[in-house]
């Protein structure tokens, strides 16, 4: 009975033909082009200039997957997403893959009928607070009102972090970042709640004077940020999955950009299996054995879309920290391509 | 003739008038019938498609996520909610804030909009062309920027809470609201506002009855009714104190607290209505005939007499209609909240969908709940008019 009137009364509004069920990757390879989700506008992740070419850590990332499934880096459409709708995008086939800073938690694995593809980036959520407040920890946010967005897990881990801390706050939620971050620059709220990253990055364009802000030292949670892709394409999610690796394995390798051409050539078999010039691991995969080569040759390795985006040299700063490669104490961790 | 009234027979005698079906009538049933089958079929297909698709995808349906608990707080809630309180406590939330916002835009849209319709017919000509340039201007800007605009002027103009503006003893406004002293024992306030609605009830209704009565009556109840009641409460719970909004670091403890959301959201909602309301109520003086004001002044009465017992009493059978239309209006915009940062229940049923995935339970959840609302507002404005058409003016 229940079935029956959620059936009848939303069944309207849903109409669709056949889902893109099947292969993801042959519908792409039909239409000639990826079309990937992304936020909508944060600088170094995922912003638009003003000719409306994207770009950021995780437009990278989709160039990439662009690339080695298409061969070409371009054949990419950027839809940016609000927290509200790009779950539910992904879910309807409106998008490949969700390329967003979408935090990897249990309930959007499980029952969504999503599944992330791995991370790309790992965050934390953290605070923002302008330096005349004179707050140097979260502790002494009592009382305080702090800006967050709708949908995101921030709003989730201040309700645990100031439960557990015994603390009060007021939560102002918006539909947005953006009208997040205006509020708080008004100076509605006293502290504005995010990944650092996220924080970062609205810390370097937005405020007139950066260095009258400060991200305070507390990270409460963890954010795991990483590609998302439909349930129902398991050939979809190993490629996605599989290409993130590449990129990682590359920096690892030592294979840039720059000398990927050489590369080929090296006396390394594991760098000339991973570009395709020995045994062919793009076959097993679906795709062309030139897949890796081609994503790192376009967009680079994992470091240098690292540092091209949101490194030292950029106006957000950061530095690798749990983004370097395991074996410079970081958490990226490639799996064996072989 | 006999024919016709066999036909009628035992039915005739009962007063009611029941015929033989002929064909033609057979046909029109049938014919709706097979469009009504068609439709659900239509209904039924697509309904199927979409649980298969959501199998397909292993989205999960149901509505038991309500039972789980929220994991997030609420900015400003009439009721107190903690993040392990449940989803569907958290949607309660939103909607109380919802009704409030409802209310309050209801009330003040009506007073001002009258106003400024009477306002735009006055003859003086600025005060007639400043009323018909707010309508203008309002009219035709979109909600949504009209409510940023507000929320904007709340925020940036105000002064921060550290220096806020204090408009009486213990009235602050800032960046934070308007703080305001609240009656502690909130039990003595929760039954002080139906102890006047109440009272004014019983006085309208003593009203009607004793016509001579009625100013005595509309003052003199109420009163009784309410301090009979703070009364009680008083002996029962102790003298209900007034709590001051007090600083403390980041903003004032104590009293109640209106966020800027709320201010911005009524305000701008109310703002936009008037305007609506002022042409409904402009609209509904015009429909009354120029007789019956060449006949008043006739009799001597001053314009403000006029249109308070000759023209408004008549233009409201031309002026409710309308205004009901215009209630449901600023009840589904209040959605617009969810912008603006208010947790209404757009905003919270937002919340939620995200939190759970459960896209589809929610918002048919949220579409039901307006529904219902505009229903009864609808259902309440016809009641009104009904008796306003039938037994003259109602008050």
């Amino acid at each position: 009975m229940k079935r029956f009137i959620l059936a009848v009364v939303i069944a309207v509004a849903l109409a669709s033909p056949e889902a893109h069920a099947g292969k993801t990757l042959d519908a792409i390879t039909a239409r000639g082009s990826i079309i990937c989700g992304v936020s909508t506008g944060v600088g170094g992740f995922a912003i638009a200039d003003s000719q409306g070419k994207w770009a950021g850590l995780t437009v990278d990332f989709c160039r990439a997957v662009a690339a080695a499934v298409l061969g070409d880096a371009d054949k990419v459409k950027f839809v940016p997403l609000s927290p509200q709708q790009r779950f539910t995008a992904l879910q309807s086939g409106q998008v490949d893959i969700l390329s967003t800073l979408a935090t990897w938690t249990l309930t959007r694995d499980a029952s969504l009928g999503l599944i992330y593809a791995g991370v790309y980036f790992y965050d934390g959520q953290g605070f923002l607070v302008p330096g005349s407040l004179n707050v140097h920890h979260a502790k002494e946010l009592d009382g305080a009102a702090i800006c967050t967005a709708s949908g995101t897990t921030s709003e989730l881990n201040l309700a645990d972090y100031f439960h557990a801390n015994q603390i009060t706050y007021k939560p102002i939620v918006f539909d947005s970042q953006n009208e997040a971050r205006t509020a708080f620059f008004n100076g509605r709220c006293q502290a504005l709640s995010a990944d650092v990253s996220y924080l970062s990055s609205v810390r370097a364009s937005d405020a007139a004077h950066p260095e009258d802000y400060t991200i305070l030292p507390e990270v409460i949670s963890k954010e795991p940020l990483g590609p998302v892709v439909s349930r129902d394409d398991l050939d979809w999610f190993t490629d996605v999955k599989w290409i993130l690796y590449a990129l990682v394995e590359a920096e690892e390798k030592g294979i840039t950009a720059a000398n990927v051409d050489a590369m080929l050539k090296s006396n390394d078999p594991a760098a000339r299996r991973l570009l395709g010039t020995d045994e062919g691991l793009g076959k097993k995969l679906g795709l062309s054995d030139r897949w890796a080569y081609n994503a790192i040759k376009q967009v680079g390795n994992y470091g240098e879309i690292f540092e091209r985006n949101v490194g030292l040299k950029t106006p957000l700063r950061l530095e690798r920290g749990l983004n370097a490669l395991w074996t410079h104490g970081g958490l990226m961790y490639a799996m064996p391509p072989r | 003739m006999m024919m016709a009234n066999r036909q009628y027979g035992r039915a005739q005698r009962t007063g009611l008038r029941i015929r033989k079906l002929e064909a033609s009538t057979v046909r029109a049933i049938a014919s709706q019938f097979a469009v009504f089958a068609a439709i659900a079929a239509v209904g039924a297909y697509l309904g199927a498609n979409l649980l298969d698709n959501l199998a397909q995808r292993s989205i999960h349906t149901g509505f038991a996520f309500l039972a789980q608990s929220a994991g997030f707080n609420i900015g400003a809630s009439l009721v107190p909610f903690s993040s392990s309180d449940t989803y569907a406590r958290a949607l309660l939330v939103g909607l109380a804030n919802t009704l409030v916002v409802a209310a309050c835009g209801i009330l003040l849209s009506t007073t001002f909009g009258t106003i400024v319709g009477i306002a735009r017919l006055s003859r003086n000509p600025l005060v007639g062309s400043f009323a018909g340039a707010y309508v203008e201007a309002v009219r035709n800007v979109p909600l949504l920027l009209q409510l940023f605009l507000w929320y904007a002027i709340m925020t940036e103009a105000l002064p921060p809470a550290r220096a806020a503006l204090r408009l009486l003893p213990g009235v602050f406004l800032s960046k934070n609201g308007l703080d305001l002293p609240l009656l502690v024992h909130a039990s003595a306030t929760v039954y002080v506002i139906p102890a006047a609605a109440v009272g004014g009830i019983v006085a309208w209704r003593l009203s009607r009855r004793y016509r001579a009565y009625r100013r005595l009556a509309t003052i003199f109840v109420p009163i009784m009714v309410v301090g009979v009641t703070v009364l009680a409460c008083a002996l029962a719970w102790g003298m209900p104190k007034l709590e001051m909004p007090v600083w403390h670091r980041f903003r004032f403890e104590g009293g109640a607290e209106l966020p800027p959301e709320f201010l911005a959201l009524v305000i701008g909602l109310s703002a936009y209505n008037t305007a609506f309301i002022a042409e409904i109520v402009r609209s509904g003086i015009q429909s009354v005939g120029r007789g019956q004001r060449d006949a008043a002044a006739a009799l001597g009465l001053r314009y403000g007499q006029v249109l308070r017992f000759i023209i408004l009493p008549q233009a409201k059978r031309v002026i409710v209609p309308p205004l009901g239309t215009q209630y449901l209006n600023l009840t589904k915009n209040s959605s617009l909240a969810v912008a603006i940062g208010y947790p209404d229940l757009m905003s919270i049923a937002d919340t939620t969908l995200n939190q759970t995935g459960q896209a589809i339970e929610v918002i048919s959840l949220i579409m039901a709940v307006y529904l219902l609302l505009s229903l009864m507002i609808a259902l309440g404005m016809n009641a009104y008019n009904a008796r306003d058409a039938r037994w003259g003016s109602v008050t």
